[in-house]
């Protein structure tokens, strides 16, 4: 084996440093890795984890995603309504109904724990990406603005063969 | 040049007008110096860089920063020693400033030609040392202790490379005069680096050591020492540490283009253009020397404490010793 030259490594780093430097000088569109934010946007992956949206419908307050949220972000209220029996003189229907489902995305890390755990398939991620907001109150997202959420779920990857 | 002698003929006028040029020269070369790592550091990554600063190029950011600064209040920590505390910023701006006087930028273009001039700027160079360990003995922080410590010993070890590497070129010329190593080196026909190279290499690697960046920056290694000896401080005092890091980034090249690569004089170029010239000459070496440091800064990762002072005390310090003797047995020789 032959010996490395010593300070080789030394000159090697500076070419890497070096040749980086004109490439993206001299071709930015080719070796450019970062875009210039609010002008142009990036696309995010399909998959990609930016928000979760919330299928008001689906939920049944069972507070399985308050309960494992690691950092307690969920706030879920709900109330039991009665609905009159199938057939008359049947027993009463229970049905949970759902007060209050918040978010609150200055406190959530994104772990994504919910959305596994959820047993009615009612949250979901979506890749979108852009709700900062000039003061943390604002971040707490109520249940309508995560049911919005909703329309930019991407449909599910297609089934394994 | 006669007609600035005469307008500048009164010394008060003149000396008015040589502070006023020093203390623009310090934010001004800290300012384009400072942008220019931002842009090049950013092309190294494949980045931007600033961008939207000023509406093009973010050539403004740098601006911006600096109204940032003045905007941030001025905290002195209660454990502090007040008035070391706050006087620590000003000694190393001081330092910077003091280095200025003695570069020469064209034949009569110099604040001040002292006959010991590189004496004097290596001497004064020391003095931002003592700055340094003020502000970290005072800061009552035990980030800025530790970062004032290793401040010490690096810049005490390094300062011998330093000064034991100009001083080749100092037997080289004849003459400690800032001036008058530019004009050896006309006389001479060659900048002195041709036979220099080690000197100037070594001037280079102790100059990096001097200045604490990066793969020398032990003394506010950020992911141990939070900034080191400048923790503590915020606001208008922190502007005082960054100006003189990159003011002083300006002054320790302009010193190494002056004593190696012959300071405002470039070969075939006419020295009757020089007045004029001479200026942009220096200053283009300038950059092209803190281009170099810049590259330096974002290819190499940090030293190890013991494997810096060994680069110094093993390595350097002996061959700026064998460099001196080689020289000097060679001018007498020739």
């Amino acid at each position: 084996m032959a010996r490395a030259i010593p300070g080789g490594g030394l000159v090697k780093g500076l070419g890497v440093t070096i040749t980086t430097f004109f490439k993206t000088v001299f071709m930015p569109g080719k070796y450019l890795a970062t875009i210039n934010y609010p002008v142009e946007k990036e696309t995010p992956v399909p998959r990609a984890r930016g928000v979760i949206a919330l299928d008001q419908d689906a939920c049944t307050v069972c507070m399985l995603c308050a309960r494992q949220c690691p950092d307690w972000c969920i706030y879920i209220e709900g109330h039991k309504e009665e609905l009159p029996p199938a057939t008359p003189g049947g027993r009463i229907k229970v049905r949970s109904k759902l007060d209050r489902f918040d978010i609150d995305y200055a406190l959530c890390m994104y772990c994504g724990i919910c959305v596994e755990v959820c047993p009615f398939d009612a949250l979901f991620w979506t890749p979108e990406y852009e709700y900062s907001e000039p003061k943390m109150g604002a971040m707490l997202h109520d249940m309508d603005r995560l049911q919005g959420w909703l329309e930019t779920v991407p449909d599910p990857p297609g089934l394994e063969k | 040049m006669d007609a600035v002698v005469e307008i500048f003929g009164n010394p008060w006028v003149s000396l008015a007008g040589k502070v006023l040029l020093v203390a623009l020269i310090v934010p001004l070369s800290a300012m384009v110096l400072g942008f220019a790592e931002m842009k090049v550091s950013a092309k190294m990554q494949s980045r931007v860089g600033p961008y939207f600063a000023g509406g093009r190029w973010g050539w403004a950011q740098l601006i911006a920063d600096g109204v940032k600064f003045f905007q941030k209040e001025d905290i002195v920590p209660d454990d502090a020693d007040q008035p070391v505390f706050k006087a620590a910023p000003i000694i190393v701006l001081m330092g910077t400033v003091a280095l200025l006087v003695v570069i020469p930028f064209g034949p009569g273009l110099i604040f001040q030609d002292l006959s010991v001039g590189i004496f004097y700027a290596l001497a004064i160079s020391s003095i931002s040392t003592i700055g340094v360990l003020m502000a970290g003995w005072s800061s009552a922080n035990k980030y800025s202790l530790m970062g004032g410590l290793r401040a010490a010993g690096q810049l005490i070890a390094y300062e011998l490379p330093l000064v034991l590497a100009v001083v080749g070129s100092v037997i080289m010329a004849g003459t400690m005069s800032m001036g008058g190593i530019v004009q050896a080196q006309i006389d001479a026909g060659f900048p002195f680096v041709v036979v220099q190279f080690i000197g100037f290499g070594i001037f280079m690697v102790a100059a990096l050591a001097e200045l604490t960046r990066i793969p020398f920056d032990m003394p506010i290694a950020e992911s141990e020492l939070v900034m080191g000896y400048v923790t503590e401080y915020s606001g208008f005092r922190f502007l005082f540490f960054f100006l003189a890091e990159y003011a002083n980034m300006f002054t320790m090249s302009a010193i190494a283009a002056t004593l190696f690569l012959g300071g405002y004089w470039l070969p075939f170029v006419p020295e009757s253009t020089l007045d004029y010239a001479g200026p942009f000459i220096l200053i283009g070496k300038v950059l092209v020397l803190t281009f170099g440091m810049i590259w330096f800064r974002w290819t190499f990762p940090r030293f190890r404490e013991d494997q810096l002072q060994t680069l110094a005390w093993k390595w350097l310090i002996p061959l700026a010793l064998a460099n001196i003797a080689v020289t000097a047995v060679l001018k007498v020789v020739l």
